[in-house]
């Protein structure tokens, strides 16, 4: 467990905890106290999906959640609203328990979740109709919301007529005609092309700062740094397996933003360092330590293979020799135009493989690494076959199963059992799946999909053992 | 045309449900059998007058308005019904396993089967009335229709996004407003298509139930099918014809007046992001939607119900709290309902085993004539299958892959499903016999004129699908014909075909019920088959019989269904989806 401590640029300003002040406490419009989210396994293991954490949101401020996928962003959001049910712990709203509140929420939706068979008009005017409005009073406000969200003109027309930003539109016209006390926000941008999210997300602002809409507070899950930065004033990091909040802090740029102002690439580029280095605890959230470490040891026996292929790996290691070995991670993120999500798996999976190293945000590349991206591609399959052996339980196991068993396969549910113990079924099945795209490159076994097996195939077996008897 | 969605029927269920479950379902079956059969009997006593039926030519308008009234009755109750029970399927938990096994049960049963004992229960219930044959004859096409539609539209609540669910709840919609304009709208699409599969079914079945015997009884509604049986019955071939083409003539006015409006309007329900260019249009959809009062009068009508109801649903405790989408129900069950459910089961297994006894009058003999008729229904069945497929495979692949004549072909393939061979069987019967055929030519010949157009159908289908870009593939390394077929076309097929032959199968087996036993000229026919055993049984009044064949009949279906067809299908869904 490394002990270094990144330091927060922005926090030098305002230490603030939020849920720790007691002012706060009181302002709040929603009050998470100790909410976790856990499946029951039918083994007494259970999955947790968020350990128990406490969170509030206070009028004025817009909240960013950030975090890695898989690091429950969505559920987070989906029990701050009452759409979902804490396994344990409570959701206050104004002090009442949320499941007897008359919540005043909005939600906009990533997939826009308009309907398509209502114009977009009726689709504005149908969270109206719920809360008993009249005909007249729901066509007044929804046109007059329409109107400010840039979509006159278009109330007749049916979702499907219009472009993405467009849609979106419609998704926040719908929200913000309830005038909901807060407006969450799932990935708003993220289904829509870069300059449309800007455009929207430089629109939400003015009319945020113009307090057109009596909205009192706004909470955005993305995973989208430089977004979060540029619109939150408040963020939340949260870290993965299982959910739990690992830094939280107070930006205080003023608004408007400018990217490529020092103090915003330098907050960027924390929350790279913090998000590359999960092992790393940030300076101002010391008391998860404790709990993680004691975690690790307890349950994970295998390491989470991350969702990254093989030639994604090496055509990272590749661009980064190209880059004179160490490259900071963020702008290596630019140069790819890839989102943190794309990038963070395939550099978690060179670094479980020991192709790099992660130093400081930059990853820097090892000498094996510099090897495998020099090589051709039989050397490269060599190398991959012998990092994968050496550094990943999962694969090692399943090659030694099939060297061991006479008829050399086993089957797929043997080793989803085990993973069972410490993955959720689905997190199971995908480390399966990339087991089977390392394994089949590798050529350490192959998978036969129709009756769900590992085979060992008698020319690959040949062809192997020499090269590992050698090691 | 929307030649993507395939025409079905049976709709397979990608899962297995609990041994146990089965159990209790075919237990239940067997209670109602025995309940019917008992109350029937005692009931049955009371003469009905029977109606004569004739077969002049100016009668048939009149008997064709009552055969459409039945069917619409029928249909609509269907609808309600699908509805209610899919809706409860799909959101209780507690109760879905069990409908949803009776749902794939008794989608798969031959409807027709259970025509004497509803006969016997509904005359009873309505005695020395033609009334309870009118609702008994109503009540079995309703059963032929019901379980596709419900089937469909519990599927399509399963497969709501998640965010248009989370959008309803977080606006706080309550049950009515989301019922419809979420559920309803999205679930439209599957309603429309497994309705005009219905109600070719029910065609089928209506114009064999209108008229037939039990003991020395002969029931009969004024009505297209009772017309053209009378009219073989007396070998009238005139008006034999003229009551063909007049079924005919229906079908293709409900395709054109009713169904092709529907599908065409029901486009705007397709829950896609962008407009596909391949739409279906309907002159009289265009025509309705011109209309100045269609436009606005059913809108107006519509806002004085509604506006009501709901602001009255505002104040409710739904609309005002977000109601969590993963509650979990309260366990706790109150004694009072486990006294009742436990109550339920004891009555329901006490009629089972009375219905078992019932059988203790079947003889050794009647149990091998039994199972060879099961035999050789199977056999007749399989035949009819392969045969459609032989000849429907490579015509429906040259269409599919030429679409300009696809176009053409695909919608007259279409009607061609629709229109009910039961109204042909009696004039190639009497042709079969002039020419010294037998019944059991008969039965198969009907069989395929029931089944093969759904695998032509399904098959036009999938050849259309197969991507452009697959078939220059094999052009571009020069596949011989045999690669063609063996690497491309079959596989790219395969999933549609398996539709198409499940629903055949399913065809198949409910026809034979009607075509191993005829009335024909004043005589009947009959051949080895288990059809024919539950027909003789009707006529004889032999319950034990009637029961056994059923049993046996049912048996035979579920078990292919689930051994055979549920693994191709499956098959289908993995190996051989083209994704597009």
């Amino acid at each position: 467990m490394q002990e270094a401590v990144t330091p927060n640029p922005a926090l030098d300003a305002a230490p603030t905890a939020p849920q720790g002040s007691p002012q706060a406490v009181d302002d709040a419009i929603i009050r998470a106290v100790g909410i976790e989210k856990y499946y029951a396994q039918p083994s007494q293991n259970r999955i947790q999906v968020i350990s128990a954490t406490d969170l509030s949101i206070v009028p004025g401020e817009i909240l960013a959640l950030l975090g890695p996928s898989g690091s429950g962003k969505s559920t987070m959001l989906r029990m701050l609203t009452g759409l979902s049910t804490p396994s344990a712990g409570q959701v206050y709203w104004h002090g009442t328990p949320i499941a007897e509140a008359e919540v005043n929420v909005s939600i906009v939706f990533q997939s826009f979740a308009l309907f398509p068979w209502l114009t977009v008009l009726e689709n504005v005017e149908a969270p109206l109709q719920a809360r008993g409005e009249t005909p007249t009073v729901r066509h007044e406000r929804s046109m007059k919301m329409l109107d400010t969200v840039g979509l006159d003109g278009f109330e007749a027309a049916y979702p499907k007529e219009l472009s993405g930003g467009m849609r979106q539109r419609v998704g926040f016209a719908r929200a913000l005609v309830v005038e909901p006390e807060v407006l969450f926000m799932d990935e708003p941008f993220s289904a829509l092309d870069v300059l449309t999210a800007e455009n929207l997300r430089s629109e939400l602002l003015e009319l945020w700062a113009k307090k057109t809409m009596p909205t009192k507070a706004i909470f955005l899950v993305t995973h989208n740094i430089e977004e979060a930065v540029l619109l939150a004033d408040r963020i939340i990091v949260l870290g993965r397996n299982p959910g739990h909040i690992r830094t939280d802090f107070r930006v205080q740029l003023p608004q408007p933003r400018d990217r490529k102002s020092e103090p915003f690439t330098q907050l960027v580029d924390y929350i790279y360092k913090v998000l590359t280095r999960p092992d790393t605890v940030p300076a101002e959230a010391p008391g998860q330590q404790i709990t993680r470490a004691a975690r690790d040891q307890r349950q994970m026996h295998y390491q989470m293979l991350p969702h990254a292929r093989p030639g994604g790996i090496a055509g990272l290691l590749e661009l980064l020799l190209d880059k004179g070995g160490r490259d900071d991670i963020y702008r290596l993120a630019d140069d790819l135009a890839f989102e943190i999500d794309d990038l963070l798996p395939i550099v978690d999976a060179a670094q479980l493989l020991g192709f790099l190293k992660v130093e400081e945000g930059d990853a820097v590349i090892t000498p094996t690494g510099e090897e495998f991206a020099n090589s051709e591609i039989l050397r490269q399959k060599e190398l991959f076959r012998n990092a994968a052996v050496e550094n990943v339980l999962l694969l090692r196991q399943i090659r030694r199963a099939l060297d061991t068993k006479s008829d050399h396969t086993v089957r797929e549910d043997f080793f989803l059992d085990m993973l069972d113990e410490q993955f959720s079924e689905e997190e199971g099945q995908r480390q399966i799946e990339t087991a089977v795209t390392w394994g089949r490159y590798a050529e350490l076994f192959d998978f036969d999909a129709a009756r769900r097996r590992f085979v060992l195939p008698d020319a690959l077996e040949e062809e192997i053992a020499p090269s590992e008897a050698k090691k | 045309m929307n030649f993507q969605r395939p025409l079905a029927r049976t709709l397979v269920t990608d899962r297995s449900t609990p041994f146990i479950i089965d159990l209790g379902v075919a237990a239940c079956a067997l209670a109602i059998f025995f309940a019917i059969v008992s109350t029937g009997v005692y009931w049955f006593q009371k003469p009905i007058p029977v109606v004569p039926i004739s077969s002049s030519i100016g009668a048939l308008p009149l008997y064709a308005f009552y055969s459409i009234v039945r069917m619409t009755i029928a249909y609509f109750l269907s609808l309600a019904f699908a509805v209610t029970y899919g809706y409860i399927a799909a959101y209780n938990a507690r109760v879905e396993p069990w409908m949803v096994a009776v749902l794939d049960i008794l989608q798969s049963i031959p409807v027709l089967s259970f025509l004497p004992p509803v006969v016997l229960a509904m005359v009873s219930l309505i005695p020395g009335h033609q009334l309870g044959i009118e609702m008994a004859v109503i009540l079995l096409i309703f059963t032929g229709q019901v379980w596709n539609l419900a089937f469909s539209f519990y599927s399509s609540l399963k497969t709501i996004p998640r965010e248009m669910l989370e959008a309803s709840r977080i606006y706080r919609y309550s049950g009515w407003q989301r019922f419809w304009q979420l559920e309803m709208p999205f679930s439209t699409i599957g309603l429309v298509w497994n309705s005009v599969v219905s109600v070719a079914g029910g065609w089928f079945a209506l114009i064999f139930c209108e008229t037939f015997t039990m003991g020395d009884r002969n029931f009969q509604l004024p009505g297209l099918g009772s017309y053209i049986q009378t009219a073989t019955y007396a070998g009238n071939v005139r008006a034999l014809l003229a009551g063909i083409a007049t079924v005919i003539l229906i079908v293709v006015a409900t395709d054109q007046l009713v169904w092709r409006p529907l599908i065409a309007w029901s486009d705007k329900f397709k829950f896609e992001q962008v407009e596909s260019a391949d739409q279906v249009t309907s002159p009289i959809l265009e025509l309705l939607r011109r209309s100045k009062i269609c436009q606005t009068l059913p809108g107006r009508i519509w806002d004085r119900v509604e506006e009501p109801v709901y602001r009255r649903l505002a104040k409710s405790e739904e609309c005002r709290v977000v109601k969590p989408l993963d509650e979990t129900k309260s366990g706790k069950v109150s004694p009072l309902l486990w006294m009742l459910a436990l109550a339920g089961a004891m009555a329901v297994c006490w009629a089972a085993v009375q219905a078992v006894l019932m059988l203790r009058d079947v003889t050794f003999a009647d149990l091998r004539l039994l199972l060879a008729g099961a035999g050789a229904t199977f056999l007749r069945v399989n035949v009819a299958l392969l045969l459609s497929a032989a000849w429907t495979i490579p015509v429906g692949v040259s269409i599919g892959l030429n679409p300009k004549v696809a176009r053409v072909v695909q919608p007259i393939a279409q009607i061609l499903a629709s229109v009910p061979a039961t109204a042909f069987f009696p004039i190639l019967l009497m042709g079969l016999v002039k020419i010294g055929g037998g019944l059991g030519i008969g039965a198969v010949a009907l069989m395929l004129l029931g089944t093969q157009w759904y695998i032509l159908f399904n098959v036009i289908a999938g050849a259309m699908s197969i991507p452009s870009d697959l078939r220059e593939v094999a052009s571009l390394y020069h596949f011989t014909r045999w690669q063609r077929w063996i690497k491309l076309i079959l596989p790219g097929i395969f999933p549609y075909l398996i539709t198409g032959m499940v629903t055949a199968s399913g065809g198949a087996w409910n026809a034979s019920v009607m075509a191993e036993y005829s009335h024909v000229k004043g005589q009947t026919l009959s051949t080895i088959g288990l059809g024919a055993q539950i027909d003789a049984a009707t006529d004889s009044g032999r319950f034990s019989m009637l029961l056994l064949a059923t049993i046996f009949i049912s048996l035979m279906v579920v078990t292919m269904n689930r051994l055979v067809w549920r693994r191709l299908y499956h098959l289908a869904e993995t190996r051989f989806k083209l994704d597009g």
